[in-house]
């Protein structure tokens, strides 16, 4: 008897359980879901069915400044997404192993910096710092700056699953003679791999919504797509943002997907 | 803070990822090296050297390509000049003088000001006018060579002489506009214009308490209000700002909202009736909120106040940081030509300073007092002038009213 009511019980509760999933996916979802379908809307006007047109998408496609813009987006995303992965990986591995070094804990409050100062105060400061060595602003100061603050959030996201590595297993690797690259390629690498990819994907859309810090350090012709829409929306907004818009979530979905059947097909 | 609430969900993800072990994936990762150090060392003074360069300019010479730092989609080029039906500027520029123009683009004075401070080389920028007293005050703006600029004889009397730059010696106006109200038809009374009664008096505004929103901002509130009282917008009188900020106070009971972006939506949703704002906003909004069934214009309007109103100048300028002066002030004189200053008018819909741009601009334009002031209401305009340290005593009696 008490198993079958606590069997009911369970029941209920997952009933209620997938109902709250599923709510909250409306919740996140259907706000996209009307960017979507209005992209597709004939009006001249956000907000209003006007028909099903492609009309939004022809125009993207015609408007030369919207595309450039586009291009140096994913230019400066990709780039900074990589280089910010691969350091702000190495730098957690670092404070991870070398938890007897006297400093760590000032180098540690220093990686984290980037996370809690306001936008502004960053992009000010990178943009003095830039225009004192010398570096030519454009796509390249760009990168660097998201890189700049991209390390630290990877170095974040890897050490939290650092944190929950038994490091034995790498011991394990050396008493069975694996050099350490060996070790760190077989053992460690896969280990981690949820977060890296984590604090990629983290870095990749934090570098793809930038505006505060992009629109300080932009030289001549690399404004960036959200400085551009941004800019748009002080004036009037037209349906031919909620094409890009599409495209653009459209662009992370995809990605997303890809990371998911990589580490699926790790797992097999 | 966004940034930290997305960091938050993804270690909760990652986190959760934590039973299931993966393995092996690509990737390759290499030694630790730390991330570049971001000390803020002190901007060196701007070099001048610049202004010989300038004076030295002939009409219509180039050197270089030209680096224009301009608002978003603020001149007409590429498909939208296709849509808008007006010249491509920066194509006819590149045509005519063989130099190719690279748009940046920027949404607020001040992050073009803070670049222009670090010396980022643009040649051609444009300040709104009380930033042209701030950049020249800073030494960042040059000097215009009246014999590479001949066009700026083409300026319309009205802006020859404006307080942010007497004798237009640092800038030439771009476009310009005002602040004034925008209200829904049927809710004041417009028989005979609009007063800044419909605001700020107690028994005029008693009808539409709760649906009135005024500007966040020291010196445009507290502008319309010292203009209501009878003073002017750039009053160093303290006692008159301390009167424009009770009054500020006073009719805070009755607003919904000090708001500086998004009011215009409030209006055209119903959640307020009276509106102060900017002009070009306004139309923007009406523009939007109509449909192919539906003309926005015939409920709402906007209008200058009867008492006077303040206005703003959009200017062109060339910064000391340029590195290419004489296609700077070749471009700022292309601006200035007649048709080209008309067809700028034709794709933003804000009014030209430029006296001999009128003939081609649309008539439509020419003639929407909303855009183009009747000339009477010309003289009640005032424009913003720098007022140094004094500023603070305006951003202090404005909080204090707010709060």
């Amino acid at each position: 008897m008490t198993v079958q009511q606590a069997g009911g019980r369970r029941s209920r509760m997952d009933r209620w359980l997938s109902f709250n999933g599923w709510f909250v996916f409306a919740f996140l979802y259907l706000p996209i879901l009307v960017v979507i379908v209005f992209s597709f809307s004939g009006a001249a006007n956000v907000g209003i069915w006007g028909g099903f047109s492609l009309r939004w998408y022809e125009r993207m496609a015609g408007n030369e400044q919207l595309i450039k813009t586009l291009e140096n987006t994913l230019w400066v995303a990709l780039w900074s997404t990589i280089i910010a992965t691969v350091f702000g990986t190495a730098a957690a591995l670092a404070l991870d192993r070398y938890r007897k070094w006297i400093s760590r804990g000032a180098f540690d409050a220093i990686l984290y910096m980037p996370v809690i100062i306001p936008d502004v105060t960053m992009a000010v400061m990178l943009l003095l710092w830039f225009t004192q060595i010398g570096l030519p602003l454009g796509r390249l100061s760009i990168v660097l700056a998201h890189i700049a603050f991209n390390i630290s959030f990877v170095a974040i996201v890897v050490r939290s699953r650092l944190a929950h590595m038994d490091p034995s297993m790498e011991e394990a690797a050396a008493d069975l003679y694996a050099s350490r690259w060996q070790a760190f390629r077989r053992v460690t690498l896969p280990l981690i791999m949820p977060g890296v990819l984590g604090g990629a994907l983290l870095a990749l859309t934090l570098s793809l919504d930038d505006v505060v810090i992009t629109s300080f350090v932009q030289g001549p012709g690399s404004t960036t797509l959200p400085v551009h829409v941004f800019g748009l929306i002080r004036r009037s907004v037209t349906p031919e943002i909620n094409a890009v818009s599409t495209l653009m979530v459209t662009a992370s979905m995809i990605l997303v997907f890809a990371s998911l059947a990589i580490q699926r097909r790790g797992q097999n | 803070m966004r940034r930290l609430l997305m960091l938050i969900a993804v270690l909760a993800l990652v986190a959760a990822a934590c039973g299931d072990s993966s393995s092996t994936t690509s990737g390759d990762t290499s030694g630790g090296t730390e991330a570049p150090a971001t000390e803020a060392p002190v901007t060196e003074a701007p070099v001048s050297g610049i202004q010989a360069a300038a004076d030295a300019c002939t009409l219509g010479e180039t050197d270089g390509n030209l680096n224009l730092y301009n608002w978003t989609e603020y001149i007409p080029t590429g498909s939208l000049a296709e849509e808008f039906e007006v010249t491509d500027l920066l194509a006819a520029f590149e045509e005519e003088h063989g130099v190719s123009v690279v748009l940046t683009e920027y949404d607020d004075n001040e992050t073009m000001l803070a670049q222009i401070d670090a010396g980022v080389g643009y040649d051609v920028v444009v300040p709104s006018d009380y930033m042209v007293s701030i950049m020249k005050d800073a030494g960042l703006l040059v000097k215009l060579n009246p014999s590479a600029v001949p066009n700026l004889s083409n300026i319309a009397a009205e802006f020859t002489d404006l307080p942010y730059d007497p004798g237009n010696q640092y800038s030439a106006p771009y476009q310009w506009g005002t602040t004034g109200i925008g209200y829904a038809y049927g809710t004041i009374d417009d028989e005979e214009g609009v007063s800044w009664g419909v605001i700020f008096d107690p028994e005029m505004s008693a009808d539409n308490a709760g649906f009135i929103s005024l500007l966040d901002d020291e010196r445009e509130t507290m502008g319309a209000a010292l203009i209501y009282l009878g003073y002017s917008i750039n009053s160093t009188d303290e006692a008159e700002v301390d009167e424009a900020a009770a009054l500020i106070k006073e009719t805070k009971d009755r607003l919904a909202a000090f708001s500086s972006a998004g009011y215009w939506d409030l209006l055209t949703s119903g959640e307020t009736v009276v509106s102060q704002g900017w002009n070009g906003d306004f139309l923007a909004a009406y523009d939007e909120a109509s449909t192919d069934d539906y003309d926005a214009y015939e409920d709402f309007g906007y209008a200058i106040p009867t008492e006077g109103a303040a206005a703003w100048v959009d200017t062109i300028a060339v910064p000391s940081t340029a590195e290419h002066p004489c296609s700077a002030q070749t471009f700022i004189n292309f601006i200035l030509d007649g048709f080209n200053g008309g067809e700028l008018t034709n794709y933003n819909y804000y009014a030209s300073p430029n006296a001999a741009a009128e003939e081609f601009i649309y008539p439509e334009i020419l003639e929407d007092p909303s855009i183009y002031p009747l000339p009477e209401v010309l003289d009640r305009l005032e424009f913003f002038e720098d007022l140094g340290d004094f500023g603070t005593y305006y951003a202090d009696a404005f909080s204090a009213a707010k709060s």
